[in-house]
């Protein structure tokens, strides 16, 4: 297995509150990682440092081999990195076809004309081809979601990081993401997922990591990391023996 | 995917509106001919303000960029017109995309010094360097220095033919200002730079450059700023730096666009028939006329955020002027109507036969 994403020793501080701390993360081509941890526990900005939103205090992030930590997101984004937002972040005043639009010319860095296939192939990977020409701020929660995803596929990633994409919908809704991201590995696409619904997770990753106050506290196969004792104190609050 | 894809841009509305534009500005043309004098000059500063406005809003509400350093490049536009027809001895009227050029060129070193800097510090910036220029030509006295020059040389043409070519100029740059911006939205850069309007994160993460989006905008302001500048004042044939680098200049465009609508073409046109409307309206009442200015400032920016085309488009979600893509399939496109939102099929609170005595009524205060 090569490596294809890797993050060593990234540490991030706000003021005098570290939240991302020591932090190494690393993901195989084609393989699909999954991230938990509790509110704050510094997920999306582990998120942030690997795309370039946000620059590290100190470790660095390597794309198959290259180092990227100076790197800005849109030089990333060229490279193979793809990114969804924990918080929708349409275009609103653009329809659903033109946001997508975006990812296909920008991202993959070609003419305008020369993106409408893959668009609609992406729209169409997303669910979302129906939609095309609607406003995005016509859109309910689901459908940014999609949104999300569609714009970033748009860029053709070789890695996607998802960040909470499944969060806030409903148990019919995240099925039917979950089929969409599990039909993206199977095309080889690398993920990142960071969830908080764990069953979603289960059904698709490989491995899990489990961070809290910007540190790992366990790694490995999913079922044993979920039923860890640390991950468990994170989550239950520790009992007193 | 087999079926083959199509991109429409024309809209019913556009189809009406794209005529109807082009015989108002045919008509405009012909104001010259029958028009009064003074008809013609305020044609000239009502078409003015919009080219400024244009330029304002495509640096403002699609580049990100707020400047009220503008006035920079008026002043420098105007200089432009002074030193290539008085000291070079080019025609006058030649002289306007000169200074549009020389503005732009400008721009670069003013990008580099400003664009270090982020929101309210970017926009204290660009007014602070504006005011560095206008020092300099204070400084130096081959540009007249604090006593501003004349532009002579326009004065050789009889007042009838001078008029006239100063209006057509300004028809020219206010077509021409909007013609660019709908023709920068349009194609691919106009993908990124309304990304960029909407959201900054969103459109770097997608792969947009957004320096170099934004750098291209601020000349192309800075060019279309400059040459209206030289339109103004071969209008006004004098200029001093007082006059010429006035921060008047910014607040006229800023005026004109957040009342019309930032971020649309249509919006800015709309403010500046508003804002010269009331100046016709007000302008024998002095004072007035500036507080009456700064109310409906106030008032737009409180009750209709998105400025008063904003408000008009909500109602009747028509653009005038196609810059949207909708996507089709051989002949059928998707629908821009989003259906409307289901209702639900089951209660989301429900609350039934409840009992229970009615909440004691607040007890009177200590004071009462």
């Amino acid at each position: 297995m090569t490596v294809i994403l890797q993050g060593e020793h990234l540490t991030k501080s706000y003021g005098g509150v570290r939240v991302v701390d020591d932090l190494s993360v690393s993901l195989d081509e084609g393989e699909a990682l999954g991230v938990v941890g509790p509110n704050g526990a510094g997920k999306t900005t582990m998120l942030n440092l690997l795309t370039g939103t946000v620059t590290p205090d100190e470790g660095r992030v390597t794309f198959s081999g290259a180092d990227i930590s100076r790197r800005p997101p849109e030089q990333r984004c060229h490279a193979g990195i793809g990114r969804t937002f924990q918080i929708p972040r349409p275009f609103e005043g653009m329809t659903v076809f033109e946001n997508v639009l975006v990812g296909a010319t920008y991202g993959r860095n070609q003419p305008e004309k020369a993106s409408y296939e893959l668009c609609a192939r992406a729209l169409h990977r997303a669910d979302l081809l129906p939609r095309a020409n609607v406003l995005a701020e016509s859109l309910g929660l689901l459908e940014r979601k999609r949104l999300e995803l569609a714009r970033t596929l748009a860029t053709e990633p070789k890695v996607l990081l998802l960040d909470e994409i499944a969060g806030g919908l409903t148990e019919h809704e995240v099925h039917s993401l979950v089929d969409t991201i599990k039909q993206l590995r199977a095309e080889g696409i690398s993920i990142i997922w960071i969830e908080h619904i764990v069953r979603a997770l289960l059904a698709v990753v490989d491995r899990l990591m489990a961070i809290d106050f910007g540190r790992l506290i366990a790694e490995g196969d999913p079922t044993e990391v979920i039923n860890s004792p640390q991950v468990r104190d994170v989550y239950m609050g520790s009992m007193a023996p | 995917m087999a079926t083959p894809l199509k991109v429409e841009r024309y809209t019913r509305a556009s189809r009406i509106a794209l005529p109807v534009v082009a015989a108002v500005i045919i008509a405009a043309a012909t104001i010259p001919a029958w028009g009064s004098s003074s008809v013609i000059k305020q044609g000239v500063t009502f078409l003015t303000l919009v080219a400024l406005g244009q330029m304002w809003n495509l640096l403002a509400g699609y580049g990100g960029l707020v400047s009220v350093g503008q006035q920079a490049f008026v002043g420098i536009g105007a200089y432009t017109l002074w030193v290539f027809s008085e000291k070079v001895g080019i025609n006058p009227f030649f002289c306007v995309p000169i200074a549009g050029i020389v503005a732009a060129l400008f721009a670069f070193p003013t990008a580099g010094l400003a664009f270090r800097l982020r929101g309210g510090y970017f926009a204290v910036g660009t007014w602070v360097i504006a005011e560095v220029y206008r020092l300099l030509v204070t400084l130096i006295s081959w540009l007249g220095g604090g006593s501003g020059v004349s532009i002579n040389s326009a004065r050789g043409f009889s007042p009838t033919t001078r008029q006239a070519f100063v209006f057509w100029w300004a028809l020219a740059v206010a077509v021409g200002s909007i013609a660019l911006v709908y023709l920068i939205l349009r194609s691919r850069r106009g993908v990124a730079l309304t990304a960029i309007r909407d959201d900054e994160v969103g459109a770097r993460s997608l792969g947009v450059n957004l320096t170099r989006s934004k750098l291209w905008v601020f000349v192309i302001a800075a060019f279309g700023t400059g040459a209206t500048g030289a339109v103004i004042y071969l209008n006004l044939l004098r200029v001093g730096p007082e006059a010429g680098f006035s921060l008047q200049w910014s607040a006229l465009m800023i005026f004109a666009v957040v009342i019309g609508g930032l971020g649309t073409i249509e919006g800015p046109i709309l403010g500046a028939i508003i804002f010269f409307g009331l100046q016709q309206l007000l302008a024998d009442y002095g004072t007035w006329y500036l507080i009456v200015l700064g109310a409906i400032a106030a008032l737009v920016v409180v009750f209709a955020k998105k400025g008063l085309w904003g408000a008009i488009y909500r109602r009747w979600p028509a653009d005038l002027l196609p810059v949207r893509r909708r996507l089709c399939l051989e002949t059928v496109c998707f629908p821009e109507e989003a259906p409307p939102a289901q209702p639900p099929q089951y209660p989301i609170v429900q609350a039934d036969n409840l009992s229970g005595e009615q909440p004691p009524a607040p007890s009177p205060g200590p004071g009462a």
